[in-house]
């Protein structure tokens, strides 16, 4: 059964390959039903796998699937191989499961929408990519499907090709990644190198043989992989593409945020956690982005106008969190807050993605309102979204990974654990900012009734945000060790549990946030903030805090100036002047040959008394 | 013997496609599709055993002056000719339908070519492998010449003054190396296996290595020496661009592997630093300058310089591992180049025009053609999994431990091919439609020849051990450290 794994990867693919090759000739509700079903197969399988891993976990808490040998030559060796352990089977759960639900809602959301077909082979691609990313035993074969989530989001986020803004939105999204993903292959070189193979067990086994903890070389390449890491999860400073990849249709927003792509950095510190521990240098650079990005994130997120950047943000936020974890070595805790992230951000997006369906792709939060009588399915599922992403106690599954979360955060370094309080309390504002200007207030006109593809997704993943967390609950709501005794066998054992005024000081905080969301939505702030023509203070934070512009002049710029001094090839220049001063020569001695005799006998004059004068003197 | 049939072939099929258009305007077209077929059936079943010489051919040709008539076939040989033979298929199918003017002797000379380039792939004797050099370069200056577009005139002048100036040094590289060997052993002989192991020392053989290096890196195409390739690439017809791009710029990168680093290791070592900046020089400037082109078909042209830059660098790290991965990069870049320029070319048969700024939008008119124009971008751009992107990693594993920071500069050249990528599918095939177009998608002619390199460059990435099977015995003969 666990020789099956490879069919996880192969399904959406397959899907993906016939949709390529059938596209324009089948109907949409076939493109649909390959679509779904193909990554709906493969979920089906993962968890079959799941339970029969959970029922008796083989030997070593690993297996590994060979699959062919790519590349074998003296000094290198890469073998294609899926691994599945507890970190890349929770992946594959939330990957599969959560990608399948996504392209049932999509099914739906697309309908009418010219491509179809391609849509689902795009979507189909990407879960295909991000499954392969997860289950690679090997770092180049993670890097096909590293770079295959880079290229699938790059060719969803620009699906509607017709609009220049998305195809600049796209190629923003890919090229950011890539700048990244160069510092990656650089760290992959390295290990390469030095150890012949990049067989991810192997590597990690040489690491801790040949580096001492601390010394430079693990710090280089823990450096180098990061960057790519931080390119793919959008953490500062190469966060920017995050915000314009809304571009692309919500559910390709909800799948990239939740199921695929983002997580991507989270999960390479996680599998290479042992390379890292050897660079405690390169974790303390992690810890220390990582409250930098909740902070400028929650800052952002406040002052956004776009639902979809809202949400953009708080996912900037919230797998910075995880990136929080990661640095105080929170390895558990923060594979916990992304499993729990995946969910609630997918039923955020799909939710939101749900309103704008009936709003005509409407998406400023400012007109909207009311909405919670006229789209009760969609408020109910935005609702629960939005408790879990703020974290009110006991509600969601957000709450449950936050806590967790944060009391690792506090045991290592109560500072970085007030920057995430911080955090916290802000997106209780600015989540229930948009859920009040949304859903109450007065209210406009919407129509039309969602299909069983939206329900059902909505309910599911609804459900599964108020059950998830109660996996791994602290110890006064039982203490529930669920999820960290899963990890345990690849991650080592929980953190233990935070003392209660840490706990509650972690629970008050975003309920403060939500009172102040609430009071300033009743005296009417934040529709005024709506109306208002935003302060050059605002602007800035809504701009993401002038990354771009920086980026744009310092690498944008010279880049298009060295393109337009260089676009008429001077090399080529130089040889043309060769061509010009032949030709020039040419007509210069063809006038020369005028058949004027004076001018000639002139010549030969002169010639004659040069060679006498040559012949005299030398 | 077999050896000779594979010049024999093509070079007879060009003989009889010639006057054959007067009997029907398909004939030439159907003969020499025969005989490349013929090539093929003749050279596949020669990959066989595991002797490092496959097939060996020799018979005095001018006793007098050493010169032989010596063909052998290793590994690489072997799979540089049946690259030439698969890709010179394709470039008679790719113009199947078009309405070609004496179409006969634009087989003929597409056919002699050919036989010259596997000539050059062949040839063990160096005044023979001047020989095919030749043959190999003027029937495609006719073709420029003749069947190019607006500026063939140009274009076939320039390719021919930076060939025949190649031809030149070239000429007098090997009269001069046959010559100081004579001096010293008293023996006079063009043939590769007697110079081998006798490098010339001093100023003479580090000039003649010279001379053979400018020459070569002249075919291919690397900067400074590119500035014959953008115009001929783009001035060229359909099935000439395939060919200068998919395997006439690769006998550059052969003969550099094949005799400058094997007759001259001393002298080459000396040469290395500055052949490596010239590469990085290449990936960067050709990349800048794929960016900034608004000719679709330039853009492909100087992405091939860009590539040819990491060639540069992994043949002159002189390891086993960058010699694989130039000689797989090769192969790629032949196909998804050779792929390129059959889409442009499609392009420019249904709209008239290489100008992307007349494009834009066309994924909803041709679904088809731009799919497949963005998969073989990407194929060129290097995405894993796919064929290019095994041979740039071999190259930049291999060249890191000899030159560490020319490799992360070769590796950072991979961000401009992001750019000049994303901006020709953006401007070509996405973005808003400017003009209202009734044209056809690919037809199934078309689709075949796209799914057969769309399965080459997939199978060679996720399949590539055979192919470095094939090629690794040639590389660790030639004397690299492994």
């Amino acid at each position: 059964m666990m020789r099956d794994i490879w069919l996880v990867p192969a399904l959406p693919l397959a899907g993906a390959v016939l949709l390529g090759l059938l596209g324009g000739k089948i109907p949409a509700r076939l493109a649909a039903v390959i679509g779904a079903s193909s990554v709906g197969l493969a979920a089906a399988l993962a968890i079959r796998i799941a339970l029969l891993w959970f029922a008796a976990p083989p030997p070593g808490d690993a297996f590994l699937l060979p699959l062919w040998t790519w590349i074998t030559l003296p000094k290198f060796s890469a073998v294609v191989g899926l691994l599945i352990d507890p970190v890349s089977l929770v992946l594959i759960l939330v990957i599969s499961v959560i990608g399948f639900f996504i392209h049932l809602f999509s099914a739906e959301y697309m309908e009418g929408e010219n491509g179809y077909a391609r849509y689902f082979a795009y979507l189909n691609l990407f879960v295909a990519s991000m499954l392969l990313l997860v289950l690679a035993n090997d770092l180049l074969v993670m890097f096909v499907g590293w770079e295959g989530v880079g290229v699938c989001s790059y060719l969803l986020v620009g699906f509607w090709f017709e609009e220049e803004n998305n195809g600049e939105a796209a190629q923003k999204s890919f090229i950011v990644t890539r700048v990244a993903d160069i510092a990656m292959l650089i760290g992959i070189l390295i290990l390469a190198l030095r150890f012949g193979t990049l067989d991810i067990s192997t590597v990690l086994h040489g690491a801790v043989s040949a580096w001492p903890p601390g010394s430079f070389w693990p710090a280089v390449v823990a450096g180098l992989l990061l960057v790519g890491g931080l390119g793919k999860s959008a953490q500062v400073p190469l966060q920017t593409w995050l915000p314009d990849a809304m571009a692309g249709p919500t559910p390709v927003s909800a799948l990239i945020h939740a199921a695929t792509m983002v997580t991507a950095g989270v999960y390479l510190v996680v599998r290479l956690h042992v390379l890292f521990l050897l660079a405690p240098a390169v974790l303390h650079g992690i810890a220390l982005g990582a409250a930098l990005t909740v902070l400028l994130a929650a800052c952002a997120g406040l002052v956004q106008s776009d639902i979809k950047r809202v949400l953009a943000y708080s996912t900037m936020g919230q797998i910075g969190y995880m990136f929080l974890g990661l640095g105080v070595g929170a390895w558990g805790a923060a594979m916990f807050h992304l499993a729990s992230h995946a969910i609630f951000k997918a039923l955020l997006f799909l939710s939101s993605g749900a309103v704008s369906m009936r709003l005509h792709h409407e998406q400023n939060i400012f007109a909207m309102g009311g909405l919670r009588t006229k789209l009760p399915l969609a408020f109910a599922a935005f609702l629960v979204g939005a408790l879990c992403l703020a974290a009110v106690p006991v509600v969601g599954c957000g709450f449950f990974s936050k806590e967790f979360l944060l009391g690792a955060v506090w045991a290592q370094n109560p500072l970085l654990w007030g920057v995430g309080i911080l955090g916290a309390f802000l997106t209780g504002v600015y989540i229930f900012r948009a859920v009040f200007t949304v859903f109450f207030g007065a209210s406009v006109d919407v129509s039309g009734a969602y299909g069983v593809r939206v329900i059902l997704p909505l309910t599911v993943l609804a459900l599964a945000a108020l059950g998830f967390g109660w996996l791994q609950t602290p110890d006064f709501l039982g203490g529930a060790n669920i999820f960290s005794n899963v990890l345990a066998p690849a991650l080592g054992g929980a953190a233990t549990d935070a003392s209660w005024p840490v706990a509650l000081i972690g629970m008050a905080a975003p309920l403060a946030g939500i009172g102040l969301a609430y009071a300033l939505h009743q005296n009417g702030f934040w529709r005024r903030q709506g109306a208002a023509s935003p302060g050059l203070f605002v602007r800035f934070l809504q701009g993401g805090m002038g990354f771009d512009a920086l980026y744009r002049a310092i690498f944008v710029k010279p880049f298009l100036w060295t393109v337009r001094v260089l676009k008429d090839d001077p090399v080529d220049q130089v040889f043309q002047l060769l061509q010009r001063a032949a030709v020039g020569l040419h007509k210069r001695l063809r006038e020369e040959q005028n058949g004027k005799l004076r001018r000639y006998a002139g010549w030969m004059m002169a010639g004659s008394l040069a060679t006498i004068l040559a012949v005299v003197f030398s | 013997m077999s050896l000779c049939l594979l010049l024999a072939i093509p070079l007879l099929g060009g003989c009889l496609a010639w006057p054959a258009d007067r009997l029907h305007p398909h004939l030439p077209r159907i003969i020499s599709l025969l005989a490349l077929a013929a090539t093929l059936a003749v050279a596949l079943p020669m990959l066989h055993g595991t002797s490092f010489w496959l097939a060996d051919f020799s018979v005095p040709w001018i006793p007098a002056f050493g010169m032989s008539f010596h063909l052998g076939l290793d590994g690489m040989s072997w799979l540089l000719t049946v690259l030439t033979i698969v890709l010179g298929m394709f470039s008679i199918v790719v113009s199947w339908r078009e309405n070609v003017e004496k179409i006969g002797f634009f087989h003929a000379n597409l056919m002699w070519s050919l036989a010259g380039t596997i000539g050059v792939f062949l040839a063990l004797d160096l005044f023979l492998f001047f020989y095919f050099w030749e043959l190999m370069l003027v029937p495609m200056v006719f073709i420029i010449a003749i069947w190019g577009h607006e500026d063939r005139r140009i274009a076939a002048i320039k390719f021919f003054l930076f060939t025949q100036g190649s031809g030149l040094l070239i000429l007098i590289g090997i009269l001069g190396l046959a010559f100081l060997h004579q001096r010293a052993t008293g023996v006079l002989t063009f043939g590769y296996f007697a110079l081998l192991g006798h490098e010339p020392g001093g100023a003479a053989g580090f000039l003649i290595m010279l001379g053979l290096f400018i020459a070569f890196v002249v075919k291919l195409a690397a900067f400074p020496a590119h500035v014959w390739l953008p115009v001929t690439h783009t001035q060229a017809p359909t099935a000439g661009s395939v060919i200068l791009a998919s395997i006439l710029l690769k006998t550059g990168a052969y003969g550099l592997l094949r005799f400058v680093v094997p007759l001259f290791p001393t002298a080459s070592h000396t040469l290395a630093p500055i052949a490596l900046w010239l590469g990085v020089a290449s990936i960067f400037y050709g990349a800048v300058l794929a960016y900034g082109q608004n000719d679709f078909k330039r853009l492909i042209a100087y992405t091939s310089i860009s590539h040819m830059g990491f060639v540069l660098i992994g043949v002159f790290v002189c390891n086993a591992l960058a010699w694989q991965g130039v000689v797989f990069l090769l192969i790629a870049h032949g196909v998804s180049t050779g792929a390129l320029f059959i889409i442009v070319g499609a392009l420019q048969q249904r709209l008239h025009t290489r100008e992307l700024s007349r494009m834009g939008g066309l994924w909803g008119d041709l679904p088809k053609l731009s799919s497949f124009g963005a998969f073989f971008v990407l194929a060129a751009m290097g995405l894993p999994g796919l064929g290019n992107f095994v041979g740039e990693f071999l190259i930049l594993r291999g060249a890191y431990g000899a030159a560490p920071l020319i490799t992360i500069l070769a590796a950072i050249g991979l961000v401009p091919a992001a750019l000049y990528s994303l901006i020709a599918i953006q401007r070509a095939f996405h973005g808003p439609v400017r003009e209202a177009r009734a044209i056809a998608d690919f037809g199934w002619r078309e689709n075949a020849m796209m799914l057969a390199l769309a399965a080459a460059i997939i199978w060679l990435g996720v399949y590539p051990q055979p192919v470095l099977d094939v090629a690794a015995p040639s590389i660790s003969a030639m004397g690299v450290t492994p």
